[in-house]
């Protein structure tokens, strides 16, 4: 199994896919990678030479930002918008959505799990009430 | 949907005014503003702001973070205290 990118160990399949392993690879910079280190997408990542995973290696370190660094980015700018009490810094806080969503129904990807709560109205007493 | 770049962003052209001329003449009493909608601009570093909320004013001292937002993301205008049962956490 190839190594590229630190910990990143994609299986056999086709090198366009498994790149897409690494975080902050999707399928637009895995084919871009492969274009600029002149490797055919369609080989299996297990029939690399050592030279071509090298050169993959190359490229992603050069000029695009993954992995670890990118999430380090990523967290950096919440953390900037938490210190400096904006409005965005607040709902991620509070964990609730940041765009300005709904949150009287749904945006449970950013609530968690449902809370019950005791006595509220369910659905079939609102109908009857 | 984001504004044309075209445009540059928008600066209250008083306020902005005001701001330079208190930067000018040492530190002042914070500026009263209505105008959440300015953008802060480089040029406000340092400024003190009292940004209104629709009923109160926010003190919001400039940072060099703060660059690029609106004065109105610093001064939130709803209040939410929770629901009705639900204990707080201690």
């Amino acid at each position: 199994m190839p190594r590229i990118a630190g910990v990143d160990i994609p299986a056999d399949k086709r090198i366009e896919i498994s790149l897409r392993y690494i975080y902050g690879v999707g399928p637009y910079l895995a084919l871009q990678v492969l274009k600029e280190a002149g490797i055919e997408p369609g080989v299996r990542a297990k029939n690399l030479t050592e030279d071509e995973v090298a050169r993959i290696a190359g490229v992603l370190d050069r000029s695009y930002v993954v992995e670890g660094q990118l999430r380090r980015q990523v967290a950096q700018n919440i953390a900037r918008l938490r210190d400096i009490g904006c409005y965005r810094g607040m709902r991620h806080r509070r964990g609730l959505p940041v765009r300005g969503q709904r949150t009287r129904s749904n945006a449970r990807t950013r609530k968690g799990p449902k809370k019950t709560v005791a006595g509220k109205k369910g659905v079939k007493e609102m109908h009857r009430g | 949907m984001s504004r044309s770049l075209k445009k540059g962003p928008f600066v209250d052209q008083r306020l902005f005014e005001k701001a330079q001329r208190a930067k000018q003449g040492g530190q002042h009493a914070a500026i009263r503003t209505w105008s959440r909608r300015c953008t802060i601009v480089p040029e406000f570093i340092g400024c003190t702001f009292e940004v209104h909320n629709g009923k109160m004013f926010h003190k919001v001292l400039v940072t060099e973070d703060m660059v690029g937002h609106k004065l109105g993301e610093f001064s939130p205008s709803r209040t939410f205290r929770g629901h009705s049962g639900t204990r707080k956490k201690t």
